[in-house]
């Protein structure tokens, strides 16, 4: 990130043309962020991974021990600014470590709740006393955080919370009443960010401590997953909170929870890639030790196909994670930190990449469902096995398309806000429907570069792509116009349409990088993963688009959007089984993840 | 007191090693590096010594310049200053010692604690060298070590059991693995590493030819162990061992 301009515009993936920037990619990690990843991973090895047995047992006084360790390590102070004590790290080294940390899914969730939703609202919207008061004893592990934002009548529409916060006689005192559901960390945390309705309406936050009377939590969840974190209900009966413990402005509250979950969905991106990373390993470790018919597994076609889808997935899912991640910090590094409004100019630039965070944790979290389904088939029976990691991890697994937003809530937000922006004119998308359009008119089909010319096959594709999915995107306008955000279903689709052209774009766009830096030599691997990844996600676009006309139009209309479909998007198909076994060949000979 | 330790910048143990077909060296592609697991323990043991006695650790390294990653790990660890000695040869143990032996000279550190040897090639030579050239006292593969009043009590790790010795100082102490339990860098170390010195000279300024004396012919995988086959009686093992084996 030597440059120091602002970064393009959020969503800009979709109109701008595939390879015309240079994008953050972990072949350009500095040294110093790359020592801050092996730390986090020497940690987990030594502090985390030999107790996993005890922590599946619901040993939270480990818990504690391991987090008040990793305080030592100054794991917690990572993201806290410099004047609070902390490291104040870039938004990237941030995002290494989290995917470090990320091999145990009970120890990342406890770790994540502390310093991530915990801590933050704290961080960013509490006053310099509340800071003073708290920061300091949670970055050292003394406080342990939680925060507490659904209810049991209300998840995924968190501002509907009936918990109250009623102002006492005294004028001095808040007395909150009500229930919280699956908080992280619940069973040992100190200190609560509870989010409630002040005189039934406004929306607000308060730091609650756990010392309080009338503050107490309910029993262990039984979670399917996930054992080695503390979830519980938290029970808040005639609470006397203090003025002074109000976060924020009174009915300002959703503008914490929502900028919270915005940073959360970023971390949960690199989270299931550090998580999707080792278990593969696991899997290949696993299918060069399995002999069956007189050979490892690993040698077989069957088995190296999965390898190869994984690594190849997991490729791409990084080069989606790492481009966000450095123009989050080519926008903060432009910011001055001293300023008055430095925090919502913060909550700004993060904001900006909205779109590319749902999109990451969408697709980040079904990768990972992939790579651990996969990893237990590779194993057989034994895989549903309990003496097997795989049979803990893919339980552990299947919460991520759960919370921080459910993948259909990040799903509906990826074209909602797409739609926004370009109903403000903060986003071009008509001028790119206008080209295609008139690209269209003139009625010449374009045909693929050979597939032998570098990158420019994949570019052509992720290229076209994007074209396709404006165009269809436009139907959709054109047809149900304000209500297409009751359109739910349609939504959706748009959001893979999105998605994958993200995932088209970030990867081609790295491979490039990689090139750049690498040379010709050694990188044969990055463009036949990229050449894979491209091509499935474009044929699924094609797919996607078809169905979605489908459904727009029928009869002569439907007809001609099919023609116009093919001459925009013509076919393409790569040859996968051997692009996978090329992937396959480099991760068995490595026995790790190759990229 | 002075401590001088050394790093080495080795691939990475955990990693399946490649020989390349021709025999010449190894596949590097994608191989990825980190500090000698032995030099873990020297930093370690130096760190210790400056946290007991006081003073300061230099580190050492010979090689590529890429090592100024294994010795901003070893600042991050705790050590205060950095020397790289930059070459691309492929070097000996003996070329090393005797570059070591410059940069000693220079230092004059009161003590030297480095790896017992270096888990890519696995000489176990440099340390002992370096004394010969410095005509210093050595005490090599240590699993304990005690400094007072200018001495050096080392406990030894020797076949078939442990050995006591005490050398004078300035010596040098090579590491086993019993020595400590190395730290690694915290986040704060990391941070501070950056901005602690870390000098960079070649063996030309320290006026050492470090041509190679030893010639690799070349490299071979160890041949692959074959499946094991259970015989029916002792007769037949015998059997099976004077004629098959010829191993009786």
């Amino acid at each position: 990130m030597a440059d120091s301009s602002a970064a393009p515009q959020g969503c800009s993936f979709l109109i701008n043309e595939v390879g015309s920037e240079s994008i953050f990619c972990p072949e350009k990690f500095s040294e110093e962020q790359q020592m801050f990843g092996a730390s986090a991973r020497e940690f987990m090895e030594r502090e985390v991974h030999p107790h996993i047995e005890a922590l599946e047992h619901q040993d939270f006084d480990k818990m504690v021990e391991i987090l008040r360790k990793s305080a030592d390590m100054g794991l917690l102070m990572m993201d806290v600014p410099e004047q609070y004590g902390g490291l104040g790290v870039d938004k990237t080294t941030s995002m290494i470590v989290t995917e470090n940390l990320s091999t145990y899914a009970g120890f990342s969730v406890s770790f994540g709740a502390h310093t991530g939703i915990g801590s933050q609202p704290l961080l960013f919207f509490g006053t310099p006393e509340q800071k003073e008061k708290w920061l300091p004893k949670l970055a050292t592990g003394e406080l342990i955080a939680a925060y507490a934002l659904t209810e049991p009548g209300s998840g995924s529409d968190a501002l509907a919370a009936k918990t109250t916060a009623v102002l006492d006689d005294d004028g001095e005192h808040y007395i909150l009443n009500g229930s919280k559901m699956w908080i992280t960390n619940a069973g040992f945390a100190d200190l609560f960010t509870v989010f409630c309705q002040v005189d039934g309406t406004k929306f607000s936050a308060f730091m609650v401590e756990a010392s309080r009377e009338g503050v107490s939590t309910g029993a262990e969840e039984k979670k399917m997953g996930l054992k080695g974190s503390s979830t519980r209900m938290l029970i808040l009966d005639d609470v006397k909170v203090p003025k002074d413990n109000l976060l924020g402005e009174v009915g300002k509250g959703h503008k914490i929870a929502f900028n919270i979950l915005n940073i959360g969905r970023f971390k949960l991106g690199v989270g299931v890639l550090g998580g999707g990373k080792r278990t593969m390993k696991i899997a290949v470790d696993y299918a060069q030790e399995r002999k069956q018919f007189g050979q490892p597994i690993g040698d077989f076609g069957a088995i190296r196909a999965k390898i190869g889808e994984m690594a190849t997935q997991l490729y791409a899912l990084e080069s989606m994670c790492y481009r966000v991640a450095g123009y989050m910090d080519q926008n903060l590094d432009t910011l001055d930190d001293t300023a008055d409004d430095y925090v919502d100019q913060m909550m700004e630039a993060i904001e900006e990449f909205a779109v590319e965070d749902s999109i990451m944790k969408v697709f980040g979290s079904e990768v990972f469902q992939m790579v651990i389904d996969e990893a237990v088939q590779i194993h057989g029976g034994y895989g549903f096995s309990a003496e097997y990691e795989v049979e803990r991890i893919y339980r552990d697994t299947r919460i991520n398309r759960i919370f921080e937003g459910t993948n259909e809530i990040n799903r509906m937000l990826i074209p909602g806000t797409i739609l926004k922006r370009t109903m403000k004119g903060q986003l071009n998308l008509f001028e790119l429907i206008q080209k295609v359009e008139a690209a269209l008119g003139e009625g010449v089909a374009v045909t693929p570069p050979g597939q032998d010319e570098g990158l420019d096959f994949d570019k052509f594709l992720t290229e076209q792509a994007k074209k396709l999915t404006v165009y269809v995107a436009n139907q959709a306008i054109q047809k149900h116009m304000a209500d297409l955000r009751e359109q739910q279903e349609i939504l959706l689709m748009m959001a893979d349409l999105m998605i994958n052209v993200y995932l088209m774009d970030s990867t081609v766009s790295r491979t490039q990088q990689v090139v750049a830096i690498k040379g010709e030599s050694g990188v044969d691997h990055y463009k036949a993963a990229s050449r894979l990844a491209v091509a499935g996600a474009y044929n699924k676009v094609r797919t996607l688009a078809e169905d979605l006309l489908a459904h727009l139009a029928n009869g002569d209309k439907l007809t001609k959007h099919l023609n116009n479909l093919d001459k925009l998007a013509p076919r393409a198909r790569v040859d996968t089984v051997t692009l996978r076994r090329e992937v396959a060949q480099v991760v068995v000979d490595r026995g790790r993840y190759p990229f | 007191m002075k401590i001088l330790t050394t790093v080495k910048r080795v691939t990475d143990p955990d990693m399946k090693v490649k020989i390349k077909p021709d025999g010449t060296g190894i596949v590097t592609d994608g191989v990825e590096y980190k500090m000698n697991s032995f030099d873990e323990y020297g930093v370690e043991e130096a760190i210790v010594l400056k946290q007991n006695h006081g003073g300061e650790v230099v580190v050492v390294s010979v090689g590529p310049s890429a090592s100024t990653k294994e010795i901003r790990t070893a600042l991050a660890m705790g050590a205060d200053r950095g020397i790289l000695v930059e070459t691309d040869a492929e070097l000996d143990s003996d070329a090393v010692a005797r570059v070591l032996a410059e940069v000693v000279k220079k230092e004059q550190p009161d003590i030297i604690v480095m790896g017992k040897q270096a888990v890519d090639s696995d000489r176990n030579q440099a340390g002992q060298m370096l004394a010969a050239y410095l005509g210093y006292p050595q005490a090599t593969f240590a699993y304990s070590l005690e400094v007072a009043d200018g001495w050096a009590t080392v406990g030894r790790e020797v076949d078939g059991g442990t050995s006591t010795k005490r050398i004078k100082l300035p010596g040098i102490v090579t590491a086993d693995l019993r020595l400590n339990e190395p730290r690694y860098a915290s986040l704060p170390g990391i941070m501070k590493a950056k901005r602690k010195p870390l000098e960079t000279m070649t063996p030309d300024d320290l006026g050492v030819d470090v041509t190679s004396k030893v010639r690799v012919i070349k490299y071979e995988a160890p041949e692959e162990r074959q499946a094991g086959r259970i015989v029916e009686t002792v007769d037949e093992l015998i059997e099976v061992l004077r004629n098959e084996a010829k191993a009786i």
